[in-house]
């Protein structure tokens, strides 16, 4: 049976750990491991419990990364990120550029799909998304995790992972769909490459040819030639997808393709609204029947109705 | 010439210079997080003066590469790590550094840095893993102007009493800090040093004229042979500058 997303990131810990790196986090060992991410292990092994101090904890990771061991930080909801990133985007991601020491360090930001409130729930990636001196990516898949996990390894700038719950039983590589002629081409990034795969289904039966590009770079983000090729020969151009706000990643990404391609990019991320406890006034990730009904209405189809 | 803030730490100088003194009497070499106001640490700790200048002129050859300016200075030579600008930032940085490699630590802040929530939490966690770590808080009662009572009504060295570590509160007296540092290094340790800043919060004014300055002090009661080594340094460290400034 294939690997998990989740026994990936566990065996990656491991692995990390028996060559002398930690991991650093709050409540890692206790009940759940982080959502089953984490191996049973405890201090001695290099699992490292920080106080409930999020700025400080944020600092001690940094201080621990410029002594050069690569450590891994665990922060368990990417809302968490408000208070544990200062000292990270303050220092460890000028240190190389200021004083010449580069300071690598892993965090693991954890979205959450909902039900979790007004601070935690979804994909924070774009409060980094700004900062020089920092790789963002959001794997999806084992193979990608793996990858977004060696790059880190072989570099020495501050990565951060951005992960969703909801692709952690996951052990399928997803794939680009490209047309030589299509009506329109998603961009998705995180949790939503998983609706936006289902609603491209959905939308080639109404007849309408949709390209998937998954995006697991957020930053650097490397407009890729046949990516650029696929945006140009779209009738109506491309939609980036994030389950953050619209306000960062998703239209700096959606800017940087209109700035080379003559083509509109629209955004579908989360709503402009703080998301409560529940349902109704949640604010989730775009679904694929709100793509299916956005993207059947970029595409100039007005008679898909909700479901 | 260009303008930029300076930090000078005229009338703090004793702080700095005695630590280095009991470091080398221990024959230790502490990893240092210095703070925005840290000329006087990195001179203590022998750090090249030439670079200082050359940061100070804003030249690549300068210690933080002509980035850092008089607030973010570094030496790799002396274990000296740079500061960030965020107040107080240093102390955790430090104390996850002293937990990883275990290595005597100095960090130092100001009595406003140390009010940072974050400072307070490293300063804890510092404590549960005793770290063998020293936190000097410059204290000069000052936060640019504004003073420590309207800050708070509570003492840093009782702040770390409460976190189960040793906490002194002394004045910047060689032989006071000489003292206070007999068991450094064994478990973590604060020490609130009591001292005056000549200048301004930033750049070479003066706000009080009667300010009081150890340093002068000293000067009087050691008498001519001080004035002497004043003098010698004043001429060592103008024909210093004067060669860095004609060096191209």
């Amino acid at each position: 049976m294939a690997k998990t997303v989740r026994e990936t990131i566990k065996d990656i810990t491991h692995q990390h750990l028996k060559q002398g790196s930690r991991c650093y986090g709050q409540c890692l060992t206790a009940v759940g491991w982080v959502g089953g991410t984490l191996p049973k292990l405890y201090e001695k092994d290099g699992m490292i419990e920080l106080s409930m101090a999020d700025v400080a904890g944020g600092g001690i990771v940094v201080g621990a990364a410029l002594a050069g061991k690569r450590p891994i930080y665990v922060v368990r909801y990417q809302g968490f990120q408000w208070y544990n990133s200062p000292i990270i985007a303050n220092y460890a991601m000028k240190s190389k550029e200021i004083w010449q020491r580069p300071c690598p360090l892993l965090v693991r930001g954890i979205a959450m799909e909902g039900g979790i409130g007004p601070v935690a729930g979804s994909s924070h990636h774009s409060i980094y998304h700004r900062m020089p001196g920092v790789k963002i990516a959001s794997p999806m898949t084992p193979r990608e995790y793996e990858f977004a996990y060696k790059s880190f390894m072989n570099d020495d700038d501050v990565y951060y992972i951005s992960e969703h719950r909801k692709s952690y039983d996951n052990s399928k590589e997803l794939f680009n769909i490209i047309h030589p002629k299509a009506d329109i081409t998603l961009f998705p990034i995180s949790i939503t490459r998983f609706a936006a795969a289902e609603a491209q289904k959905e939308l080639e039966k109404l007849g309408l040819k949709v390209n998937i590009i998954h995006q697991l770079w957020i930053k650097p983000f490397n407009f890729k030639e046949d990516w650029e090729i696929a945006l140009a020969n779209s009738k109506f151009g491309g939609v980036v997808l994030d389950d953050d706000y619209e306000e960062g990643a998703a239209s700096s990404i959606a800017h940087t393709m209109m700035m080379k391609v003559n083509k509109r990019v629209r955004t579908l991320c989360l709503e402009p609204k703080s998301a409560g406890f529940y349902p109704d006034v949640d604010n989730l990730p775009p679904s694929a029947e709100k793509i299916i009904i956005k993207v059947a209405e970029y595409c100039g189809l007005r008679t898909i109705k909700k479901r | 010439m260009f303008k930029f803030p300076i930090y000078l730490s005229a009338g703090q100088e004793y702080i700095s210079a005695s630590i280095a003194e009991v470091m080398k009497e221990l024959n230790v070499q502490p990893n240092i997080f210095i703070q925005h106001r840290g000329h006087s640490t990195y001179l203590a700790f022998d750090a090249p003066i030439e670079r200082l200048i050359d940061e100070l002129l804003g030249r690549k050859s300068g210690c933080a590469n002509g980035m850092g300016g008089s607030a973010s200075i570094q030496s790799k030579e002396k274990n000296i790590f740079g500061h960030d600008g965020l107040m107080g930032s240093q102390v955790p940085i430090a104390v996850g550094h002293c937990y990883q490699t275990q290595h005597p630590t100095i960090v130092y802040m100001g009595d406003a840095s140390a009010e940072e929530d974050y400072v307070l939490g490293a300063l804890g966690w510092a404590s549960t893993k005793r770290l063998p770590i020293l936190f000097v808080v410059e204290d000069n009662n000052l936060s640019i102007l504004t003073e420590k009572k309207v800050r708070r009504n509570w003492n840093m060295h009782n702040v770390a009493e409460a976190f189960n570590m040793q906490g002194l509160d002394i004045e910047d007296d060689p032989a006071q800090i000489k003292q206070a540092l007999v068991s450094v290094f064994e478990k973590p340790m604060l020490v609130n040093i009591n001292t005056h800043r000549k200048f301004w919060h930033s750049g070479a004014g003066i706000d009080d004229e009667n300010i009081f300055d150890r340093y002068q002090e000293q000067m009087d009661i050691l008498g001519h042979e001080a004035s002497q080594i004043h003098e010698q340094t004043k001429q060592m460290v103008e024909q210093i500058w004067q060669k860095q400034l004609e060096k191209q």
